[in-house]
C-alpha cells in the first residue's frame, strides 16, 4: 500500500530509446491519491511515452514505475495486464471504442471482462452514459454519433470501474473548444467525486488548466518545477 | 472600456439612479474592477452635458436629492453606433514578456529561465480562472473564457519562443557584435 510519504504513482529516471531515438531520458513523474497532473510538451518530446511508462502498457528500458507500493517493471504482462484492467482508467484522443459494439456495451465492456453479469454491467453503463448526458446514444454504434458523444461514451467507458488513476492522452485533441470543455469538466469531476487520480497527457494550456498542477515535458526529460 | 456607452446600454431597459448603474455594471461587466462612484457621476454628468441623458426625476430623502437618469433619443442612437462599429484589435507590439526575453538574450541572462518562470505563472493564474468559471454562472464563464484564450495565446508563443531560444540567441549574438 502507498504510504503518506509515498505517492501512489511514481515514475523515476525513465529512459526509453526506440531505435535510435531517445524518447525518454530521464523522465520523472509523481501523481498523489485523487491528484489530477497535466504533462504537457511540445509534439514529439515524450509525454505520452512517459504516460505509457507510468500506466504500464510500455516497459521502460531502465527506471523504475512504483504504483502503490508495486514496482510494475518487475510485473509480468499477464499481471500489468490485470493491473490496467482494474486499477486504470484509459481515455484516448480517438479510436478506442469498438465500432461494432453498440456506446452501452462499449461501456459495460471493462465490467464483463471482469466477470459481472451482462444485466448488471449494462445497468451501471447505462447510469454512467446517464451522468455524461450521452443516455441517447445507448444502442447507437460509435460510428453513428458526434464525436463529442463520442468522446464522452469512451469517458464513461474509463470511469464505468471506478478506477484509482485516469490516464488520458490528449482527450480533447480531436474535439472543437465547446465539447472539449464539456469533456474536461465531466472528467475532472467525476475523478473529484470517485477520489481518481488522472494524468492527463495534454499540448494545450487550457486543458491544462483543469489540473492540480502540471509537468513539462521536454527532449525527453521533464523539467524541475518553477515555483511563482 | 468605454464607460459612458455601458452606462448609456444600461440605462436602455428603463431610468436609474447613479447607484442601480454602479451595481448593474459591477455585476454585468465589473469582473475584478468595480466602478468607483465618482467614475459613475461625472460619467453621468458628461453624457448630461452632451445630451445623452437627461435627468428623469429627482427623489429628496435624508441625504442629498437623488436623481434618475434616463437615455435619450440621442443616447440611443450613440450606443447602436457604438456597439455596430467594430473594435480595434489589439496590437501587442510591445509587450512586456517579449521585451524581457531579448533583455535577458542581449544581457547574456538566461532566456529559458525567464520563459520557464512566465509558463509556469500563466499556468497558475489559467488554473484560477478555470475553477473560477467552474463554480460560476454564464457571464462568470464568458469573462474567464476571454481571459484565458487570451492567456493562452500568451503560452504558445512562450513555447514557440523556447523552442526556438537557441536560434534566437545567436542571432542577437550576431546583431549585436555586427553593430559594434
Amino acid at each position: 500500500m502507498s504510504t503518506d510519504t509515498e505517492p501512489l504513482l511514481r515514475a523515476t529516471e525513465l529512459f526509453k530509446a526506440f531505435g535510435p531515438t531517445d524518447a525518454l531520458d530521464t523522465a520523472s513523474l509523481s501523481v498523489a491519491a485523487g491528484e489530477t497532473v497535466a504533462v504537457m510538451g511540445p509534439s514529439g518530446s515524450g509525454k505520452s511515452t512517459l504516460l505509457h511508462c507510468a500506466a504500464g502498457i510500455m516497459k521502460p528500458d531502465a527506471g523504475s514505475v512504483r504504483y502503490d507500493g508495486r514496482e510494475l517493471t518487475a510485473l509480468s504482462d499477464g499481471e500489468r495486464s490485470e493491473l490496467r484492467r482494474t486499477e486504470f482508467g484509459f481515455v484516448f484522443q480517438f479510436g478506442q471504442l469498438i465500432p461494432e459494439l453498440t456506446c452501452l456495451e462499449n461501456v459495460a465492456l471493462p465490467l464483463r471482462l471482469g466477470g459481472m453479469r451482462r444485466k448488471l454491467a449494462e445497468a451501471e453503463a447505462e447510469r454512467w452514459l446517464g451522468t455524461f448526458d450521452v443516455a441517447e446514444a445507448a444502442l447507437k454504434r460509435p460510428g453513428d454519433v458526434s464525436g463529442g458523444q463520442s468522446q464522452r461514451v469512451a469517458v464513461a467507458r474509463a470511469l464505468v470501474t471506478t478506477p484509482r488513476v485516469i490516464f488520458a492522452d490528449e482527450p480533447t485533441g480531436a474535439l472543437d473548444s465547446l465539447n472539449g470543455e464539456l469533456v474536461m469538466r465531466l472528467l475532472t469531476q467525476s475523478a473529484r467525486e470517485s477520489g481518481a487520480a488522472i494524468v492527463l497527457v495534454t499540448h494545450e494550456a487550457r486543458v491544462a488548466a483543469y489540473a492540480d498542477r502540471e509537468v513539462i515535458v521536454r527532449d525527453g526529460r521533464t523539467q524541475p518545477v518553477v515555483l511563482t | 472600456m468605454s464607460i459612458g456607452h455601458a452606462l448609456l446600454a444600461l440605462l436602455e431597459a428603463g431610468p436609474r439612479h447613479g447607484y442601480d448603474l454602479k451595481r448593474a455594471y459591477d455585476i454585468h461587466l465589473g469582473a475584478d474592477r468595480p466602478l468607483h462612484y465618482g467614475q459613475v457621476y461625472s460619467t453621468l454628468s458628461r453624457l448630461l452635458r452632451n445630451g445623452l441623458v437627461e435627468v428623469a426625476g429627482l427623489e429628496s430623502g435624508d441625504g442629498p436629492d437623488r436623481k434618475r437618469y434616463a437615455i435619450t433619443d440621442a443616447g440611443i442612437t450613440d450606443v447602436e453606433s457604438w456597439l455596430a462599429g467594430p473594435e480595434r484589435p489589439e496590437v501587442y507590439l510591445q509587450n512586456v514578456l517579449y521585451a524581457k526575453v531579448v533583455l535577458a538574450l542581449l544581457s547574456g541572462r538566461d532566456a529559458q529561465r525567464v520563459l520557464d518562470t512566465q509558463r509556469a505563472e500563466h499556468l497558475k493564474h489559467m488554473r484560477e480562472l478555470t475553477k473560477r468559471k467552474s463554480d460560476g454562472d454564464l457571464v462568470d464563464q464568458l469573462i474567464c473564457d476571454h481571459a484565458l484564450f487570451h492567456l493562452e495565446a500568451d503560452l504558445r508563443w512562450l513555447e514557440l519562443t523556447a523552442a526556438r531560444i537557441d536560434q534566437l540567441r545567436e542571432q542577437v549574438r550576431t546583431t549585436t557584435e555586427g553593430g559594434k
